[in-house]
């Protein structure tokens, strides 16, 4: 458990001292405050953060990747993975310790969100509701997200492929629900099911439920569970 | 302290190493010599867990590679060929995540820091970022990286490839103090270093083993085949014949230097013909300048168990 919070800890100062890191926290800041304001010129604007999750999750396809593509793909390309996997350090302790860092520098940025919030609190009367549960349902997502990211970094030593296959299941993800259609039968609400937005709604409307919570950290545990068995796979190879 | 039997290793279709068998005492000192692309860092990745072997078997002080990786991996001491570093850390960082990495306690990486440092000589680099180190001071930290733990075993993978002359002298030095405590594998390519540093050598060609003894010894063992060095004053088309004449010669190679006339001569084994070679040179009127017995260098006993034709 000490190497996970070794390798924890090391990657989140890696996070807070690289430049990656802090172009996806500002192109994160910066967007989701446009999202945020938007709605606010209406003549009667809604003092809702219903614009800012929305867009939230959809930067998320794009900035989930950029934060995990690095985690394994770069001790692959260094050599450094070698070490790794020849310290006495289980392989759960290393896909573990990697995830919590990512997941840490994540939850910082939506701690920095908080900000659209209080405005609203301070300013307005909002519904805290849907607030409180939006939050909710985003962390879930974005855990999931950063899980799909890990997978993919795991799978390769180039940074760019695990960033864009990341990308390509998130973008699936997002967009399986509209396969519902063209689907049909058991198959379709099968695939249905799997898209992301049905069951985010939910979180921002208010609503918490459980199915909706099992949904998003089953995905991140079965895409965790794929990073291990991938990483004890390259010992095959 | 480890015991190798069976090793058999695929890429694929392709055969790595085959039915390699080996042994390493506690505190010897054994050389993996053999070409690129022989099988010595695919046996080496295999003796520190990286990767299970397709066949076989490694036990470390007992404790089997795959069956029982963790305890096996906490003894041991690895430097891959390419040093593998976190190049945006500095050398204390590095060191200390690395000793977390293989289960140290921080007070004992605290206390053992010190002395890794001195012994590597990294003294005045502790802060310096490894990205900004040159390739010897890298090689250096990574040797660092792997005795921190003071593991029983050390895994070294061409340990002096790469950085110079001085550099190269003041590694080997630190490899032989290491290796008076622990047990030391390390691969080269480069044959005196093999023969300077290790109690016994094992060379590997092809994926299997071809050759395993202390360096002397191998390199007496394969002067079987006697060979003489005769220098005749004589005009060589009639020196050649007599001396191909002599019952035991097999062979004879005429190499004429600027007038100087050499002969190397390759006897039947066990056979001493320097007595008849000198009666037979004098006997015809020529002049004797030199006799001498050749032994075979390791370098010429490597060529001549990795490549197929003979000297």
């Amino acid at each position: 458990m000490r190497t996970a919070q070794a390798v924890a800890w090391k990657e989140i100062q890696i996070y807070f001292s690289s430049p990656t890191a802090y172009i996806v926290g500002l192109i994160f800041l910066a967007l989701t405050g446009f999202f945020f304001t938007q709605d606010l010129g209406d003549p009667f604007p809604e003092a809702t953060l219903v614009p800012f999750f929305n867009g939230a999750i959809v930067m998320f396809i794009l900035l989930a990747p950029a934060l995990t593509m690095r985690l394994l793909a770069e001790e692959s390309k260094l050599g450094t993975i070698e070490l790794l996997l020849t310290s006495p350090v289980r392989d759960w302790e290393i896909i573990v310790g990697k995830y919590v860092a990512s997941l840490t520098f994540f939850l910082v940025l939506v701690a920095l969100s908080f900000f659209y919030a209080i405005l609203l609190f301070v300013y307005a009367d909002p519904d805290p509701g849907p607030i409180y549960a939006g939050y909710l349902g985003f962390i879930l997502y974005g855990a999931a997200a950063l899980a799909v990211g890990l997978l993919t970094s795991t799978m390769t030593n180039n940074q760019i492929v695990s960033a864009v296959v990341a990308m390509g299941i998130l973008l699936a993800l997002f967009f399986a629900d509209r396969a519902f259609g063209s689907v049909s039968g058991k198959a379709g609400e099968i695939i249905g099911e799997i898209g992301v937005r049905g069951h985010f709604d939910d979180f921002s409307r208010g609503v918490i439920d459980t199915s909706n919570i099992v949904y998003f950290i089953s995905v991140a545990v079965f895409f965790l569970f794929l990073s291990m068995r991938t990483l004890e796979s390259r010992r095959w190879r | 302290m480890i015991q190798a039997e069976g090793l058999t290793h695929y890429y694929g279709p392709y055969p790595a190493i085959q039915d390699v068998n080996f042994g390493v005492r506690k505190g010897e000192i054994l050389g993996f010599l053999g070409p690129n692309g022989a099988g010595k860092t695919t046996t080496m990745r295999i003796i520190t867990g990286f990767m299970p072997p397709t066949r076989g078997t490694v036990t470390l002080d007992g404790f089997d590679v795959v069956e029982q990786s963790l305890d096996a991996r906490r003894r041991v001491g690895y430097l891959p060929e390419t040093v593998p570093l976190y190049t945006d850390m500095s050398v204390n960082g590095y060191l200390k995540y690395m000793g977390t990495l293989r289960g140290m306690p921080p007070k004992d990486i605290k206390a053992r820091l010190g002395d890794v440092i001195d012994v590597c000589r990294l003294g005045d680099y502790r802060k310096t970022q490894i990205g900004k180190l040159s390739k010897g001071f890298r090689q250096r930290v990574g040797i660092a990286q792997a005795i921190i733990h003071q593991p029983q075993v050390l895994v070294l993978d061409e340990p002096t490839i790469g950085i110079d002359p001085i550099q190269v002298v003041e590694t080997r030095r630190l490899i032989k103090d290491l290796g008076s405590e622990q047990t030391v594998v390390l691969s080269s390519h480069i044959l005196p270093e093999v023969s300077m540093l290790c109690d016994r050598v094992l060379i590997i060609n092809e994926g299997r083993i071809v050759a395993e003894d202390t360096p002397k010894n191998l390199a007496e063992g394969l002067q079987g085949v006697d060979r003489l060095e005769v220098e005749v004053g004589g005009p060589a088309a009639e020196v050649l014949p007599v001396l191909r004449a002599i019952s035991g010669v097999n062979e004879v190679n005429h190499i004429n230097q600027d007038g100087r006339h050499t002969y190397i001569i390759q006897a039947q084994s066990g056979q001493d013909l320097r007595d008849a070679i000198s009666q037979e040179i004098v006997s015809n009127g020529w002049s004797l300048r030199g006799l001498q017995m050749v032994g075979m260098s390791l370098e010429e006993i490597f060529l001549r168990l990795t490549t197929h034709e003979e000297l």
